[in-house]
């Protein structure tokens, strides 16, 4: 199974066209991806180098400009292929429903029967963490509670690749840790393959059997490192060198792409003074 | 072509949509119901020509600027006191807004009860439609205003007048003066409609006097130019509100 | 009940027995102001005697209609303009100054098209509440994340169950604001019409009172009308304040 290519992109580029006045944006690529079936792979790189962009074309949100991407073998043409799901960084859980509903909510709009339903939803808000709350609306739960809700929803349709786009980015440093840990036990026990989008090179770090580091808009792939940890890991590798070792790289990978990014329509001088 | 031209061009359109929906409805319905756009338009400005008409468009315009710095006095004083004493505003909010939504024409008999026919009835009809939201923006601005300015002018040993004048109104201003925008729109509301109703001047004493004569194009002319000089205050104002909303 | 609601109550019931107290004594005139108490006997000696079912019926009917027509035409106006970002963006200053145009000086306008019925006060009715509709569907609509659109297509949903099952129930507690607004300003509307050139409905009875002096009857309409229309402000406001509790705004 290892090894097999469960997703892959190749030679893609996103381009927004003009808008009233404004020059078109090219976001994205040319970029290559290749996901392995059941891998957890992370893609860090600095504000607005397109990794949204990147996630968004994979799930068949947006068209890519140019560039093939398929899943499980099959071309992705700007529809969502069966068995992927997503979890934003924005708050989505609806405010309207309850916790148990907004579970349940894709299963609903597939039509499966009521037994069913429940018996995979008190599943998943047992797995999360959430069974004392699945009858409370969201804005009675904090925000890392309501990003749970959020991954519940995604997980009770059994997805088989799971897009997370900076998931935890709302999120304090602390809850974030513990999330991490919450989605590698997710990962294991379902065996889905996932791609994780972050700026944090700790969590990407911490989460993953291969890191992606891009560049500066237009994103693209400057190294893909193998972290090389067990399958059966967590938070506590924090402690470990070879942490430290992973993270340092990415960080001097990404040092002056993120300057380049954060000098873009800021106080100009800031790279020279940081580099000084 | 720019942001701006565009946007230029969109209004043009709108209002030339609306002219368009104004003179085929005339088409349908025939002079003796609507006069056509341009008809009304030389009527207008017959009337605007006239010596007669302006009396009665100074005493629209002094009952509605009497009505309107009643309710600005009196909702700036008592929106601030409900603002600053919290239990006071938590009392009187639900109460503001069910009297804001009360059809209160059928208190306009006792108004003309007490006032009697003449400006004083439109003065106070009017006062009463603007007081309501000047009241309620006012409490609102008050009592939403950031702590941190407040605790930056003790820090900075700032007096009570110094705070009032740099800080607090500073502050509430961007709101007052939506409290005021609402205010103008229902305060002339409430003049016109105590015009309608058994008055002998003023604007709206022109359109029921019109309709009396089955003087279609003249009713329709007064019309126009109240909702013309209405909808350019308004702008005006609403001009003023975006840019004292967009400055914080 | 609450504190507040309490101290509310007290608040309304104190304004009427200090009315009562100076209508009583006689510091204001009963030419003007009849006592709260006789308004209460005669109101009820009015609904006993079926006097005034007749117009309630007509002015709660005209109101119902111009209130359904007005939150049916301003949310699919509102939809549709929202749809289309450059006709909103040119209709944007219009929608905010559509309330200072003083309506009712179309009212006699209506009359004279569609002669002395229904129709004209139907008519100011919606044109009234039409626009606050309009105006809530396009606040509510733009206030939907634009992430649910995203997890709407992950769900494979398309146009009409995202419209049903995510957009609308997103700008469910906007849209109830403007049904609420609908409500009111149509009350204000029907009544207003009524009150100035009607041929039935509570207005004109109002109007019809004033003008024959009879003061007991009017007061006693004022007060029904005042009671009526703010219990069903109440009902909705209370209905509201609960939808946006719950999702926490």
């Amino acid at each position: 199974m290892a090894g097999e290519i469960h997703a892959r992109l190749s030679g893609v580029t996103r381009v927004y066209p003009a808008v009233a006045g404004n020059p078109p944006v090219h976001a994205l690529g040319p970029i290559d991806l290749e996901l392995r079936r059941g891998e957890f792979f992370s893609i860090v790189g600095p504000s607005g180098c397109g990794k949204s962009t990147c996630m968004d074309v994979l799930a068949g949100l947006s068209p890519p400009s140019e560039g093939e991407v398929a899943f499980e073998g099959k071309p992705v043409k700007g529809n969502v292929p069966d068995g992927v799901g997503a979890v934003f960084q924005e708050d989505a859980s609806f405010p309207w429903l309850t916790v148990s509903d907004n579970v349940a909510f894709g299963l609903r709009r597939q039509g499966v029967d009521g037994a069913e339903i429940a018996k995979r939803v008190a599943y998943a808000l047992g797995f999360m963490g959430l069974r004392d709350f699945a009858q409370a609306y969201p804005a009675q739960l904090s925000g890392g509670m309501r990003q749970r809700v959020c991954i519940a929803r995604t997980l009770v349709l059994q997805p088989r690749l799971i897009l997370l786009d900076e998931p935890f980015g709302a999120l304090d440093a602390q809850t974030r840790l513990l999330m991490g840990d919450e989605l590698l036990r997710l990962w294991r026990e379902t065996g889905a393959t996932v791609l994780l989008i972050t700026h944090a090179l700790d969590e990407a770090t911490m989460l993953s059997d291969r890191i992606g580091a891009m560049s500066a808009r237009p994103g693209r792939f400057l190294e893909t490192i193998e972290t090389g940890w067990p399958r059966d890991r967590d938070s506590s590798m924090l402690e470990g060198e070879t942490f430290g070792h992973i993270t340092g790289r990415l960080w001097q990978m990404l040092r002056a792409e993120s300057k380049a990014a954060m000098g873009y329509g800021s106080e100009p001088g800031q790279a020279d003074r940081e580099a000084g | 072509m720019t942001r701006n031209t565009t946007y230029a061009l969109d209004i043009a359109l709108v209002i030339a949509g609306i002219l368009v929906i104004w003179q085929l409805l005339h088409m349908g319905a025939g002079d003796v119901a609507i006069s056509s756009p341009a008809a009304t338009a030389l009527r207008a400005g017959e009337l605007l020509a006239s010596p007669g008409f302006w009396p009665h468009a100074a005493e629209t315009g002094l009952a509605l600027l009497y009505a309107l710095i009643i309710a600005v006095l009196i909702g700036l004083g008592v929106g601030t006191l409900l603002g600053a004493h919290r239990l006071s505003g938590a009392v009187a909010e639900p109460i503001l807004v069910a009297l804001y939504s009360l059809p209160k024409i059928t208190l306009y008999p006792v108004i003309l009860l007490v006032f009697g026919l003449g400006l004083e009835a439109k003065v106070a009809f009017g006062a009463i439609h603007g007081v309501i939201p000047v009241t309620i923006f006012t409490m609102n601005a008050v009592k939403n205003i950031n702590p941190v300015f407040l605790r930056t002018s003790r820090v900075l040993g700032m007096g009570p007048m110094q705070t009032a004048t740099h800080i607090l109104v500073p502050a509430t201003l961007p709101e007052i003066v939506s409290g005021l925008r609402v205010g103008f729109s229902l305060t002339l509301l409430g003049v016109i409609i105590g015009e309608l109703f058994a008055s002998h001047r003023g604007m709206g004493f022109l359109v029921m006097r019109a309709i009396g004569t089955h003087d279609v194009v003249t009713m329709m002319a007064v019309t126009l130019i109240l909702a013309v000089a209405a909808v350019l205050i308004a702008s005006t104002l609403l001009y003023i509100d975006n840019r004292l909303h967009r400055r914080v | 009940m609450t504190r507040l609601a309490w101290i509310r109550l007290a608040i309304v019931f104190a304004a009427f027995a200090v009315l009562e107290w100076l209508v009583q004594s006689g510091r204001i005139s009963t030419h003007t102001m009849i006592p709260p108490t006789a308004m209460v006997t005669e109101l009820w000696a009015l609904l006993a005697s079926g006097e005034l079912t007749g117009d309630l019926v007509q002015t709660l009917s005209n109101v119902a209609i111009a209130c359904l027509l007005s939150v049916t035409v301003g949310f699919a106006t509102g939809a549709g303009v929202h749809a289309v970002p450059r006709l909103r963006r040119a209709l944007d200053p219009f929608l905010t100054t559509y309330y200072a145009v003083p309506f009712f000086v179309f009212y006699p306008l209506l009359v004279f098209i569609f002669g002395m019925n229904n129709l004209p006060m139907i008519a100011i009715g919606f044109m009234f509440a039409v626009v606050a509709m309009i105006i809530n569907t396009l606040n509510g609509l733009d206030k939907i994340p634009r992430v649910y659109a995203k997890v709407a297509r992950m769900h494979q949903m398309g146009r009409l169950a995202t419209a049903l099952r995510v957009q609308i129930p997103a700008a469910m507690p906007n849209l109830f604001t403007g049904l609420k607004l609908s409500v009111a300003y149509s009350f204000i509307g029907v009544i207003a019409a009524e009150f100035i050139l009607a041929p039935g409905g509570l207005g004109y009875a109002i109007s019809f009172a004033y003008d024959n002096f009879d003061n007991e009857t009017m007061y006693a309409l004022m007060l029904f009308i005042l009671v009526l229309v703010t219990a069903i402000n109440m009902t909705l406001h209370s209905i509201e304040q609960r939808l946006l509790r719950r999702q926490g705004l």
